[in-house]
Parts: C-alpha cells; sequence; structure tokens
C-alpha cells in the first residue's frame, strides 16, 4: 500500500523514482521529505517519474503542488514524468496539467531544465 | 434486491483503508467497469478522509461510520463523523487561479466530480456525507 522513492542522478537533475500510491499519510509525507531534503542540499532540479505511481488522492495532489511551488520558491523547478492515465486524468480534472511541466520522454525532460 | 452494511469506525488512517476497500467490494460486486470502480474508491476514500481528518480531526473519542447499500437502481454510501460540521458553501473552489496552487481543498471537489449526487447533512454534531451513483441497466442484474 506504501510508496517507494529511489533517486538518480542525470546530467544535474535529480530523479525520483516513485512506485506505489501517493495517499494520506505514508506516501505524501515520504515524498514531502524527500523533496525537502534535495532542496536542502542545494538539488532544485527536480524530475518525479511517476510512472509506477498507480494511485494518488487528494493529499498527493496537494503534495505535488506544495513540492512543485517550494522548488520554484528556491529558484529550480519540478518537473512530472511518464504519467500513468489515472494520474494524468486527475490533473486534468483539477486544472494541473497546465500548471505542471508534464514529459512523456525521460532524455527530453532532463534536456529541458533551464538550470543544468 | 437491497444489499446494506455499515461499519463504525475509529479516526485512523486504517479506517480509511478499510472503508476504500469496501467502496471497491461494493463497486465490484455491482458490476462496476474499472474506471467507474476507481472513481466510486477514490469518492469515498476522500470522504473517509474528510470525515478522519478535517471531522474528527483523529480523536480517538469520536468515531466515523460508513454504509453502504445497493437498492438496484443506485449505490448510496453514507460516510459520517462527529466534528464540528462541514458548511459546503464556505469551501474554496479549487479551479480558481487563486486556489490552484494550494496544497489542499480538493477532496470534496473529486468526490462531487466522480459521483452523480453528493449531498451534505450537518447532525449536530458531526457531518454525514452521502454518495449516490446510479446504475446502468446491465448493473442493475449485475
Amino acid at each position: 500500500m506504501s510508496m517507494k522513492i529511489s533517486t538518480r542522478q542525470v546530467d544535474g537533475v535529480t530523479i525520483l523514482d516513485l512506485s506505489g500510491r501517493i495517499t494520506l499519510g505514508e506516501g505524501s509525507v515520504q515524498l514531502r521529505n524527500a523533496v525537502r531534503e534535495l532542496l536542502g542540499k542545494g538539488s532544485k532540479d527536480i524530475l518525479l517519474n511517476l510512472a509506477d505511481v498507480n494511485y494518488i488522492d487528494s493529499s498527493g495532489i496537494g503534495e505535488l503542488v506544495s513540492a512543485f511551488t517550494a522548488a520554484r520558491n528556491q529558484g529550480g523547478e519540478l518537473k512530472l514524468l511518464k504519467l500513468t492515465k489515472k494520474v494524468h486524468d486527475l490533473l486534468q480534472i483539477t486544472k494541473l496539467y497546465t500548471v505542471f511541466d508534464i514529459k512523456d520522454d525521460e532524455a527530453e525532460a532532463i534536456a529541458s531544465f533551464s538550470h543544468k | 434486491m437491497v444489499s446494506r452494511f455499515s461499519y463504525t469506525l475509529d479516526s485512523s488512517l486504517d479506517s480509511v483503508n478499510k472503508v476504500e476497500e469496501a467502496a471497491e467490494q461494493l463497486a465490484q460486486k455491482s458490476g462496476l467497469d474499472e474506471d467507474q470502480t476507481f472513481q466510486l474508491t477514490m469518492a469515498v476514500r476522500e470522504a473517509a478522509v474528510n470525515a478522519v481528518l478535517h471531522g474528527n480531526a483523529y480523536d480517538p473519542e469520536k468515531k466515523i461510520t460508513a454504509s453502504f447499500e445497493n437498492n438496484g437502481s443506485s449505490l448510496i454510501i453514507r460516510i459520517s463523523d462527529q466534528g464540528n460540521g462541514l458548511d459546503p458553501a464556505t469551501l474554496p473552489d479549487p479551479l480558481a487561479p487563486e486556489n490552484l496552487l494550494s496544497g489542499s481543498g480538493r477532496g470534496i471537489f473529486l468526490i462531487r466530480s466522480f459521483m452523480d449526487e453528493v449531498h451534505f447533512k450537518l447532525l449536530h454534531p458531526g457531518t454525514e456525507l452521502t454518495l449516490v451513483k446510479h446504475l446502468d441497466s446491465t448493473q442493475k442484474s449485475a
């Protein structure tokens, strides 16, 4: 039921590979802590790979938004990679699809960061 | 044939998960397809989160109740808490430009997006949310 996060660096961008559920409680807190830690270390260009995120609730959506604004407030960028259909649909319903920079291709996503 | 079951549960995340599982079982037994099952399950989960988090504020002295009913033409799910009461008219619009980057406030919106009917009732104390999903002709016979 919980979420797993693994971190890797590609060309100056930190990629968080998320899998599982981002929901109230564990998943949302894990994501918040991971992003806070990165920003605290000065890693401000973050790509969240959501390919293996099969479920996200309103708390998880809120956490994505908070992570996005936290990165932006520190002069960085947070982008989303490879949304599942369910997550894609939820971001459309909530009008967040236009807020986030969403990519399907990892190399293209990495190249799109301006601060690398 | 009407089928109905209900739970009275602690104000915890475990309860939210239990209510979510019950909603998924109801949806599957009632013949909803995968997308409809996802939508119903998510709406019920959001209602349970509201009851536990915003209604009862995780108070161990307060309970939530969840009832599930298939009356042959609709699925009716009622989630209630013992909190201060929720006035839906006071909820900000999460799609408004000034709220778009808010870190919260999308739960009720998603419930309304996914259900055919949503009703609020003040219980003094608490709030009862009634979520209704109409069944089509094939699902009615499921």
